[in-house]
């Protein structure tokens, strides 16, 4: 423990703390912009800067250690008229027009500004050259926005291992930006949106689909079905300024009835289904392989679009790897527009299919090509966290004052294994769950259900899992170590998909997450995402997993009753037209429109 | 840091050649601590200019981003990303030169050469750059031209001296 004074109050830090950090933890805020928890810091916008006695000049509290006996003062005369010039020089190069930004009261340069009751403008300069990129289908850049912080190059770089962001040029022509302004949909960015969760300003945003939403729901000719993701209802309370792990499941359904969906429906119940056809898979190519015929081994989960993008660009020759499973509100858009339109008497072509994920990548797979199982894409509009929410106070909506509603079936109902679909290691457990009880007979062998070892933020985990006394039709697995690794973020899958390259992975079935802790933190969730938040977005989801009477997929009777009067088998006809895709490799600049 | 056109020994490399070059020296230099500015200064030399084929060839090798790669060498002005003149001519703007009429040479080298400061004349014989002071203060103003400095240059000789050069 490290004794210092801040603003003459007595506190300890950590060692290694910055006296940024310190001074969060004894609640004194000292505004920043680059700093980004948990990273190497670069130290560059000085907005932090303090003082401290005995030094000679201010110091950026994000890069300087706390030492034991220091005395730092954030607000001395020095420091205020330091911070004042640092953000009125930032202020001279912006477009100020709050009114008609996205950000509006949502944005940290804002925010700052109020605090410091910033009302003149000193500076009046000159501004830097818009550029608005919006090729993407996922995000938009904005760069006259831009404050030059870098957080987004630090997640892009450092997190996700992406890189398509850095500073190009220099001085006052500097862009945050890929190489020579080419767009985002001509370089290998993933569309993860991570670098929009930093962004403190409009710089960086999800592609708006809200107008489109509202046309939907006012077109008399349409069925407008909405489903939302695992992950939505342990976070879309923030927005309402409800503490970060609120479950607002049920708030969250009245609010979609109230705003005039037809049907609202659960992305879970398709997790479940998921996990039938997925788990189906697996087991299919680990039998292959232990009798001597061609299996691909591991299997990786597929229903992280970020991460598919990411395997395409980055490892086009390991796609046999990734299951063929389509992502979970894909398989519900495309049953949504088969078995529900056959059940409702709709034409396919009047419904239209809203997801509200909490995933900007998740717009970008629904234009790609292949997702039009129907001959109509299975889902048409993708919705994040922050845009149902926008939507939803737009409406003129009370959130916090909802009754709780329930979902509708027969696509609504889901068992605690969907749920933890939203976190890193969910995915893994829930097959687990329901591979483990068709191989043995038995449940499995974990307090809680919960398979520990995966369970929690760190980027890779790993577990082993030792099959005895199978059923007699899976006895070729007897004694068979099955061997499991999770990963989240994309550095971190970089790491297992290397070995898988080499051909060296020692593992079976790997679970990727493209977002780092998995869709509780993904790109399109409220800001902001620090570890804190991400742990209580988890608890919720796991006690959301817990409170639930049935716990495994394979026990949902919705999901039981689905194969018998519609698809038959996993993997069967119907499953395969319906619920399974294919991947394209692609070249890591200049593909995809 | 000086600049040559391509020198006499590799004119006649194809741009395979100079390829292979270039892997070469990112093989040696891989391991190496900010090995990133040494390669890029080298490709340059070699290639004589960093055009964007250039930069995705080292991106794809070195397994960095191209936009770490073009950034870099976007920050640095002397990397160039556009075909360099075969001869480059820079104008110090140090005080000394600039006090004694530097500007004036500029403004000058402009108007013969129809070109701004960092661009290359069309027949690609003339790159026009400023620098900072070279230590020829006492005899300014001062310009090279690749690697020849020439001191009190008179704005109404420039015609005379950039003619040697056709
Ligand atoms: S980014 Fe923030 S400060 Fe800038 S215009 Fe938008 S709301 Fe206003
Ligand atoms: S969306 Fe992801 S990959 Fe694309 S620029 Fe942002 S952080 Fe990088
Ligand atoms: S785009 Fe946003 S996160 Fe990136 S540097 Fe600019 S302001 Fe910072
Ligand atoms: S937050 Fe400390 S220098 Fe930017
Ligand atoms: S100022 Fe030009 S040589 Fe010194």
């Amino acid at each position: 423990m490290i004794n210092l004074m801040i603003n003459n109050k007595k506190v300890t830090a950590r060692e290694g703390q910055t006296i940024l950090e310190a001074a969060r933890d004894n609640n004194i805020l000292i505004p920043h912009f680059c700093y980004l928890e948990g990273v190497h810091q670069v130290g560059s916008c000085r907005i932090c800067v303090v003082e401290v006695e005995g030094a000679k000049t201010l110091q950026a509290s994000c890069v300087t250690e706390a030492r034991e006996g220091m005395v730092v003062r954030t607000n001395s005369e020095k420091v205020r008229k330091a911070r004042k010039l640092v953000y009125e020089l930032m202020l001279s190069d912006h477009p100020r027009n709050c009114l008609g930004c996205s950000r509006n009261q949502n944005c940290e340069f804002q925010k700052l500004g109020e605090l410091m009751q910033i009302s003149d403008f000193r500076f009046e300069g000159e501004k830097s050259k818009t550029f608005l990129d919006d090729s993407s289908p996922s995000i938009t850049r904005d760069t006259s926005k831009c404050i030059l912080c870098r957080r987004c190059v630090t997640v892009c770089n450092q997190i996700q291992g992406v890189g398509v962001l850095n500073v190009q040029r220099r001085g006052f022509k500097s862009v945050i930006g890929p190489a020579d302004e080419l767009p985002l949909n001509s370089v290998n960015c993933v569309y993860c949106g991570q670098c929009t969760t930093v962004c403190p300003v409009g710089a960086l945003q999800e592609k708006d689909s809200t107008g489109k939403v509202w046309e939907a729901l006012f077109d008399p000719g349409k069925r407008v079905i909405i489903q939302t993701a695992p992950a939505i209802r342990a976070a879309l309370g923030e927005e309402f300024g409800l503490a970060p792990g609120t479950l607002v499941t049920g708030k969250m359904v009245t609010a979609l009835r109230e705003m005039g969906f037809n049907d609202v429906f659960d992305t879970n119940f398709t997790a479940d289904l998921t996990i039938l056809e997925e788990g189906t898979e697996f087991l299919q190519r680990v039998k292959a392989a232990l009798t001597g015929k061609e299996a691909v081994l591991p299997m990786i989960t597929s229903c992280s679009p970020g991460w598919i993008k990411f395997v395409e660009h980055t490892y086009p020759g390991e796609l046999d790897h990734i299951s063929t499973c389509k992502s979970p509100h894909m398989m519900l858009g495309a049953l949504a527009k088969s078995f529900y339109a056959e059940k409702i008497g709709v034409d396919p072509k009047d419904i239209f299919v809203v997801s509200v994920m909490p995933c900007t990548a998740k717009k970008f797979e629904i234009t790609r090509p292949e997702m039009q199982s129907t001959g109509y894409p299975d889902v048409d509009a993708v919705l994040t966290t922050r845009e149902l929410a926008r939507m939803i106070k737009d409406a003129g909506i009370e959130f916090t004052t909802l009754e709780d509603g329930e979902f509708d079936n027969p696509l609504g109902l889901s068992t605690g294994a969907a749920d933890i679909f939203a976190a890193t290691g969910g995915v893994m457990e829930a097959a687990l769950r329901t591979v483990y009880e068709i191989v043995t007979g038995r449940e499995l062998p974990f307090t809680g259900l919960h398979v520990t070892p995966i369970v929690g933020l760190e980027q890779v985990k790993t577990a082993e899992l030792l099959i005895q006394d199978p059923v007699p039709e899976y006895a070729f697995l007897d004694g068979v170590t099955v061997k499991v690794a999770v990963t989240s973020g994309l550095s971190g899958a970089r790491q297992l998909m290397d070995q898988v390259a080499r051909g060296e992975s020692p593992y079976h079935f790997i679970e990727v997450m493209g977002c780092p802790g998995g869709c509780i933190s993904g790109g399109g969730q409220p800001r902001p995402t620090n570890q804190e938040i991400r742990q209580k977005r988890m608890q919720a989801i796991y006690q959301e997993d817990e409170g639930k009477e049935l716990r495994k997929s394979h026990e949902n009777p919705f999901v039981l009753r689905l194969y018998e009067e519609f698809l038959g088998e996993p993997l069967g006809h119907r499953s395969h037209e319906l619920l399974h895709t294919h991947y394209t490799s692609r070249s890591r600049r200049k593909t995809e429109g | 840091m000086s600049s040559q056109g391509p020198c006499s020994c590799c004119q006649n490399e194809t741009d395979q050649q100079k390829m292979e070059r270039i892997g070469q020296i990112i093989e040696d230099y891989r391991h190496k601590e900010g090995n990133l500015i040494q390669i890029l200064h080298m490709a340059q030399g070699i290639y004589g200019y960093l055009p964007m084929e250039l930069m995705e060839f080292i991106s794809d090798r070195l397994g960095k981003p191209l936009s770490e790669v073009h950034g870099v060498a976007t920050f640095y002005s002397f990397f160039s990303t556009k075909p360099r003149g075969e001869n480059t001519i820079r104008v110090c703007l140090g005080t000394a030169c600039y006090v004694r009429g530097g500007r004036k040479i500029v403004e000058r080298l402009q108007d013969i050469l129809g070109i701004e400061v960092g661009e290359t004349t069309q027949d690609q014989k003339f790159t026009l750059e400023v620098m900072r002071c070279i230590g020829a203060c006492g005899l300014a103003p001062a310009i090279t031209i690749n690697d020849r400095v020439y001191k009190q240059v008179n704005p109404e000789k420039l015609q005379t001296i950039i003619e040697k050069y056709y």
